[in-house]
């Protein structure tokens, strides 16, 4: 598939994924809530590689600031470091099977969860509540299954 | 979208190269906005424009639970209608009875504070907002509600519900505006114990159903059931507003500090609608910014220290934040003008209440180390409601005495 169309469905994706990451919930689904806007750069950084991840990272992460960060800018560098790794891995991870694939995601969950609780004790709003690395456990159980919806969205091509 | 285009464009084939570009050029990017949001708050305007975008797909989100319950709304039945016209009758009847008397007490209490009328209420105009959205996680206790700039709101404006504070505007956009609860663990509001005007700060505890303060020394005056009143102090929040109830005091012999929690009294996790409110910038009692603070002293001429009694007006030392002794007593705006003595004076008669300002920092406001004396923490200034004697004192008459919280 050429780039254009990855772009869009990338956009569209991305989108959908944003409606579902802020979707008010009650509150013990909220903590368990999967990062659905990260997996989903997740998997087109690893997925297309080409198509530019890194700027969806950004402009995802800007998204996700607006909507819930406590500094602008926190959650983008830390989709673009994700997407990066993603991008730079891209070979490695797709050829590995789903459980593994789980495994790689939840690992790097916790790199971004990691990124975020840095950036958060340095501008002064720690947190250090452990609930808030349940959701690289769930991001990482929806894995196969959210790949597997992305890879329909792609209509398996490339 | 042009940023799509470059990256996509370009041939990652050779990798390593070119996405560590795209690293590189847009983590830079999110150092830098970060920077520019953190230190400098430069982003402002950006914040406005990007809460506007933001403002769509959060009313869309919200939607179905706000259709859910319309829908349940518009399915009661008549018989669950009819009893609650009922209830809300008997609820208007009595605090229609409860305030009947109001504006002869209004105005025999500002004859005893010395006033030649009574002041009207610190509220000056209020406005009710819907909830759009609502977050209420360990991490964050934030509501978006429906009211931003295009209806007068403003930033650090003060929320209420019917039963108490609920927390204060932090970003506004042109037609919404974020707010902070008292139970986010960022936020804390400076309170004061009604029983015995013991001032401290609590903390949100990031559920929402506790407060906790966290700088009580153990043998503070406090327990389970007193209730928490904001004490003006910190420039928020006017003086008085119900905020909590205490609901548990764990004293350890060991431990210099107690540990204290409270229920806030606004319904934070089940409320549908808020109120914004204005308060009289003129009013003792209304809030002031370091800014208004400044303000205060530029225009004192009408700005007195009351004539009539030696005492301290209530609640008026709580305002300036940290004017400082320099400042004066915000307090001391009465109707009766009295020219000269007033301005460099933060002396005399006044001054009992302008000394607490020092003590009274506003984030870190008292946090009493379990060696300072409290005394400084429940200060003389402090409003003459029932001053020390546990059960609650008569308010006008008791003249200020130290309180008599000893030392650890």
């Amino acid at each position: 598939m050429t780039s254009a169309g990855f772009r869009v469905r990338m956009i569209f994706t991305a989108f959908a994924a944003l409606i579902l990451a802020v979707l008010p919930l009650p509150r013990w689904l909220d903590v368990l809530r999967p990062p659905f806007l990260v997996l989903t750069v997740l998997y087109w950084s690893v997925n297309a590689p080409r198509a530019g991840g890194i700027a969806l990272g950004f402009f995802c992460g800007l998204a996700l600031d607006v909507f819930q960060g406590p500094v602008l800018g926190e959650h983008a560098l830390a989709l673009v470091l994700l997407s990066y790794i993603g991008v730079r891995e891209h070979q490695r991870i797709r050829s590995k099977p789903a459980v593994q694939q789980s495994l790689i995601v939840w690992a790097a969950l916790i790199f971004y969860e990691f990124v975020l609780f840095a950036i958060d004790g340095w501008t002064g709003h720690p947190v250090t509540s452990p609930l808030r690395w349940v959701h690289t456990f769930t991001g990482a159980l929806v894995w196969p299954p959210a790949a597997a919806i992305l890879s329909y969205s792609e209509g398996r091509y490339s | 979208m042009a940023a799509f285009g470059t990256a996509a464009g370009r041939s990652l084939q050779g990798r390593g190269g070119s996405p560590g570009f795209g690293l590189t050029l847009y983590a830079v990017l999110a150092v830098v906005i970060m920077y520019l949001d953190q230190r400098q708050h430069y982003l402002e305007q950006a914040r406005y424009v990007l809460q506007a975008a933001a403002y769509p797909v959060q009313l869309a989100v919200s939607s179905p639970p706000t259709a859910w319950r319309w829908l349940r709304e518009s399915l009661r039945t008549r018989q669950t209608l009819e009893a609650t016209i009922a209830q809300l009758r008997a609820h208007q009847r009595d605090l229609e009875i409860l305030s009947m008397r109001y504006e002869a007490l209004a105005r025999e209490n500002g004859e005893l504070r010395g006033l030649r009328e009574a002041l009207p209420p610190v509220a000056d105009r209020w406005l009710p907002a819907e909830i759009v959205n609502v977050q209420l996680s360990s991490l964050r206790q934030r509501l978006l509600i429906d009211r931003g700039a295009s209806n007068g709101v403003f930033r650090g404006q003060t929320v209420l519900d019917d039963k108490g504070l609920i927390g204060q505007t932090t970003h506004v956009g042109p037609w919404s505006a974020e707010v902070i609860l008292i139970t986010d663990p960022e936020h804390a509001v400076p309170v004061r114990i009604e029983r015995t005007g013991l001032r401290t700060i609590a903390v949100g505890a990031g559920d929402a159903s506790s407060l906790a303060l966290p700088y009580l020394p153990s043998n503070a005056d406090i327990r389970s059931g007193d209730l928490l009143v904001t004490s003006g102090l910190g420039g928020v929040f006017p003086e008085g507003y119900p905020v909590a109830r205490v609901t548990e005091v764990h004293r350890d012999a060991v431990q210099p500090l107690a540990q204290v929690r409270a229920a806030p009294l606004a319904h934070v996790n089940t409320d549908t609608e808020v109120m914004l409110v204005w308060f009289r910038p003129d009013h003792p009692a209304a809030p002031k910014s370091a800014g208004a603070a400044v303000d205060l002293r530029a225009g004192s001429a009408k700005l007195q220290p009351q004539s009539v009694a030696p005492r301290p007006q209530p609640a008026q030392p709580e305002t300036a934040p940290r004017a400082g002794p320099a400042a004066q007593p915000p307090a001391a705006k009465r109707p009766e003008a009295r020219p000269s003595a007033a301005q460099p004076t933060p002396g005399e008669p006044q001054p009992a209440a302008a000394q607490p300002p020092p003590a009274a920092q506003p984030p870190g406001e008292q946090p009493p180390p379990p060696g300072q004396s409290p005394p400084g923490q429940s200060p003389p200034g402090e409003p003459p409601p029932g001053d020390q004697p546990p059960p609650a004192a008569q308010p006008q008459s008791a003249p200020p005495q130290p309180p008599a919280q000893g030392r650890p």
